[in-house]
């Protein structure tokens, strides 16, 4: 049975009693507890660093160089808060409210309120750290809005959000591992977690430099590996994200939740060829001048400019009057795919639409526009060697976040005792989709303000434990680590990891993408474990296991997605509605709008590994709404 | 178009390396230059020999990860980009590219053309840090920071850490890097407190890690591609100098 261990009592006053009624590790015993955090990223780093401090001796470990380097670096836009500095009307309660009706109402209350409650902490702590936050002429700190939100709580540092919050997490990290509370393994890949008792109590690792195997153990390991977007080969995530920290834990009894859930980003600059390794995003906020469209007539491979207006069909306009071009993330992708699938896509591949700014250059003057989005503009020149100020842009919807991940309660533990999961890792309090600009705020909640107020309730019964490699787990671990490395180096065939990853790529986005159905989705489940089968025989990996191998790094990578493909398409299927992220075309309104079906489906769909040969086994967690009505959207 | 490209190979750090020549045919203007790395890589896998090896992840310009030496400029010849930005319109049909690793003492090969920067985080830790706990700490907005500081500081902070710059500087020496961390904090008033130290200890670590001096020759402003100017290390010089004193 799945207990989420949500605390009793009024919304606002859970996570004040829960820290209460917790039980406390004595300072002077926490250097007596070992903790392993696998990831560096916003929410590993910002855990391993808190953690520290209390006096936990932690080893994190990252397949990176160094902590800096985590994908987190890479947000752009901002991270929210309810400060309510602007005096617009924020607050806790507003943003907890947005965040759940954003997510559409597949999140839990609880977790969503105090993420909602912790979000003017991080902003405390980060400038603290001395994060250079965007600044007002007075001194004070400047807010932006962002999609799915009426007021402005959105905090930023330039377009290098993710950058300057990663680097005030390594910097408190970094602090830890000068003295010594911190060790840090970094280029060391967790390839399996070990059990004891059926508790987490260690991880199996390879050092990517000499390929050497070792097992570390611990009282509880923190899984802080970020999200599993690059299972469909182009996402906008960086190249070596992967799921296989997260996976090995679902194959040792970890739940696996919500997994077919993903967000996929609207403004996205399109795929230019086969060898494409992955995309960028552009700014959601370009949506805000520029006019999206497509030729009226199928397959027009004319010029854009020789395309004249009542030859165009700005169909975001035409079928949204009143949201126009600013209907959100999922609507928009969802529309780009369907033109392009019908012929009217444009560029070489046809796969992308036109983002138009050229009624905003006469409306507002090039300058204005230069000022506004210049370095958007320079970037898409510098990627596509086309001038946005003189042909239209184009651009293609892309997968950017996964809400699905480890299943955890209400302390982030997993399903597996002792097993705790941060950040992008878990399933999340995004529920169905997560609004712009949380993800940062939920990374560093977990790590800066959750995990170190319930880690001491599992730890505190563990005093006095004493964990050691020398357990047979570990050395029955490490075979199977090792059995698994020769294995793939032994197949010698004829493909490359790229080449099945960029095949299994295609059958995700094109059956468990923006629109799935459920013949999509059979036909999915089908030919994934066939695929499965021929990267087991037919792979090939040069190079040995004791050396830096960047192809085995990948192929176990993407072994691993293989598997995890076909849960996500199980899961779609069983999600017989559409909500947020997850679209299915059976479960649509008149006006082909998302279909929830809260009777049957208000619940977190967790499965559960059962054996290589047998499919995953479904529990549900029922979502439970005391506060806020469940209502439908509409942007008509 | 067809580019021939030199590229330095070498097993591991102790191994001597060598420069090895590889022709790259249906190369598109449209691909990136690590699109083509790619493309040639799954080709040496099929025929059955050893990849390139080269760093890399975001493939944006904002981890720092890659970096290498095109034709003897760090990052290639275009300013204010990251290797991973390149495309391979910038280059002539038939040219050849010479590609190579950061070369400083600091930086020891790992293989072919990746290098080791740990040294950088050493540096951090030796004092690129507020020492301050999480929670406890006051409300965000309790104090102001004048508009004109706090973008000064950003511009400073913008730093990813490739180290193009130490590669491209005849001393290698890692100032620019240094200072853009120490003149960061430095310009706010949270980096007040521990001003003197940090300077002192984050250029004590840098030397300790054998990375040369700097003597002005503003090579590395020019490579680096996040534009990070050499006032910073002005500043830096400033606040050695005054700590010194102090000290
Ligand atoms: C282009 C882009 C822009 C974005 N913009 C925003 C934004 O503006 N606002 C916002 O809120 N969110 C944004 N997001 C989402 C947000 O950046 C991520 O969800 C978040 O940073 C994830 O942080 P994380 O700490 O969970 O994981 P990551 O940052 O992905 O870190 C994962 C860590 O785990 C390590 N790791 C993984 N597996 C292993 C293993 N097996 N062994 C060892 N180490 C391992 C990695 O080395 C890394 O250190 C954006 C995402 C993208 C792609
Ligand atoms: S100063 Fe510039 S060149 Fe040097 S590490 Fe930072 S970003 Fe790279
Ligand atoms: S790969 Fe991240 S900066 Fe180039």
């Amino acid at each position: 049975m799945l207990n989420n261990k949500i605390p009793s009592g009024p919304l606002a006053e859970k996570w004040t009693h829960h820290k209460f009624s917790s039980k406390l590790v004595n300072p002077s015993n926490k250097r007596k507890y070992d903790i392993i955090i696998v990831g560096t990223g916003l929410a590993g780093a910002s855990a391993a660093a808190s953690l520290a401090e209390l006096g936990y001796n932690v080893q994190a470990f990252s397949y990176h160089e160094s902590p800096r380097r985590a994908h987190s670096i890479a947000a752009q836009g901002g991270i929210n808060a309810a400060k309510n500095y602007p005096n617009d009307g924020d607050s806790i309660y507003r943003l907890f409210y947005d965040t759940i009706k954003g997510g559409d109402y597949r999140s839990r209350e609880a977790n969503v309120y105090r993420l909602a409650e912790v979000s003017n902490n991080i902003i405390d702590q980060c400038v603290a750290q001395g994060i250079p936050f965007a600044r007002e002429y007075g001194g004070l700190l400047d807010n932006r809005s962002f999609g799915g939100a009426q007021v402005s709580r959105t905090f930023y540092a330039r377009g290098q959000t993710g950058q300057q919050l990663l680097l005030g997490a390594y910097s408190a990290l970094v602090r830890q591992m000068n003295t010594g509370q911190v060790k840090f393994h970094p280029r060391h890949e967790m390839l399996d977690l070990v059990m004891i008792d059926g508790e987490a109590k260690g991880i199996v690792t390879r050092n990517l430099i000499t390929g050497e195997i070792q097992s570390h153990s611990a009282n509880a390991v923190v899984l802080a590996t970020g999200g599993y977007g690059n299972a469909f080969f182009l996402s906008t995530n960086a190249m070596a994200s992967n799921a296989t920290a997260i996976w090995r834990a679902y194959k040792k009894g970890a739940f696996f939740a919500n997994p077919c859930i993903t967000q996929i980003h609207p403004t996205c600059i399109p795929v230019a060829s086969d060898h494409q390794s992955k995309l960028t995003l552009m700014s959601e906020s370009l949506r805000n001048d520029g006019r999206v469209w497509v030729p009226k007539k199928k397959g027009d491979k004319r010029h854009p400019t020789e395309i004249s207006e009542d030859e165009r069909d700005y169909y975001l306009e035409r079928l949204y009057p009143s949201f126009g071009n600013l209907v959100p993330r999922d609507v928009a992708s969802r529309r780009a795919k369907e033109m392009c699938d019908l012929g009217h896509g444009v560029g070489e591949t046809g796969l992308a639409v036109y983002l138009d700014f050229a009624d905003a250059i006469e409306r507002m003057g090039k300058d204005v526009v230069v000022q506004k989005y210049g370095n958007l503009f320079d970037m898409y020149k510098q990627i596509t060697g086309e001038n946005p100020y003189e042909i239209p842009m184009r651009i293609y919807p892309a997968v950017h976040y996964t809400m699905g991940g480890l299943w955890v309660d209400y302390n982030l533990m997993s399903t597996i005792p002792g097993l705790y999961i941060l950040g992008e890792a878990n399933f999340s309090d995004h529920g169905a989709n997560r609004l712009g600009a949380s993800a940062l705020m939920q990374g560093l909640a977990d790590g800066y303000f959750i995990l170190p107020h319930t880690i001491g309730d599992y730890l505190s019964g563990k005093l006095g434990e004493a964990v050691s490699i020398e357990n047979d787990a570990f050395s029955k671990t490490e075979t199977d680590v090792k059995n698994r490395i020769d294995n793939l180096l032994s197949i010698n065939g004829n493909r490359t990891v790229d080449d099945i990853h960029k095949e299994l790529g295609l059958i995700l986005w094109e059956n468990v993408g923006m629109a799935r159905n459920k013949s999509g989705l059979e036909m999915a489940i089908e030919s994934i474990p066939k695929l499965k089968d021929e990267f087991w025989k037919n792979v090939k990996i040069t190079g040995t296991a004791d050396e830096l191998n960047p192809e085995l790094e990948k192929a176990g990578r993407v072994a691993d997605f293989l598997e995890l493909g076909e849960l996500m398409a199980r899961d779609a299927l069983n999600r017989e509605e559409s909500c947020g992220g997850h679209f299915r075309e059976e479960h649509q309104t008149k006006e082909n709008e998302a279909k929830r079906n809260d009777e049957e489906f208000s619940y977190v769909a967790a499965w559960e590994h059962k054996g290589e040969s047998l499919p995953a086994e479904l529990h549900k967690e029922e979502l439970i709404f005391e506060n806020v009505e469940l209502t439908t959207r509409s942007y008509k | 178009m067809k580019v021939i490209l030199k590229v330095w190979r070498q097993n591991n750090a102790e191994s001597q390396g060598a420069f090895e020549t590889y022709p790259v045919e249906n190369v598109s203007g449209d691909m990136s230059f690590f699109e083509m790395m790619d493309m040639l890589n799954d080709q040496l896998v099929l025929d059955g020999k050893t990849p390139i090896a080269f760093d890399h992840d975001c493939r944006e310009g904002i981890c720092g990860t890659c970096g290498l030496f095109i034709n003897g400029r760090a990052h290639g010849k275009i300013r204010a980009i990251t290797t991973c930005q390149l495309h391979m319109r910038s280059f002539e049909d038939g040219e050849t590219i010479v590609v190579e690793p950061w070369r400083a003492k600091a930086f020891p090969v790992i293989k072919d053309l990746i290098v080791e920067r740990t040294s950088f985080d050493r540096i951090m830790q030796a004092g690129g840090y507020v020492s301050i706990k999480t929670g406890g700490t006051p409300d965000a907005n309790a104090i102001p920071i004048a508009k004109r500081n706090a973008d000064e500081s950003m511009d400073a902070a913008s730093c990813i850490g490739c180290a193009a710059c130490v590669a491209t500087c005849k001393n290698s020496s890692a100032m620019l890097f240094v200072a853009a961390k120490v003149s960061q904090l430095s310009l706010l008033p949270q980096g007040q407190p521990e001003r003197v130290e940090r300077a002192i200890n984050m250029i004590a670590a840098m030397d300790e890690e054998g990375f040369g001096n700097c003597t002005n020759t503003g090579a590395c402003e020019i490579e680096c591609p996040k534009e990070i100017s050499i006032s910073h290390i002005g500043r830096l010089n400033r606040e050695f100098l005054k700590a010194s004193l102090k000290g």
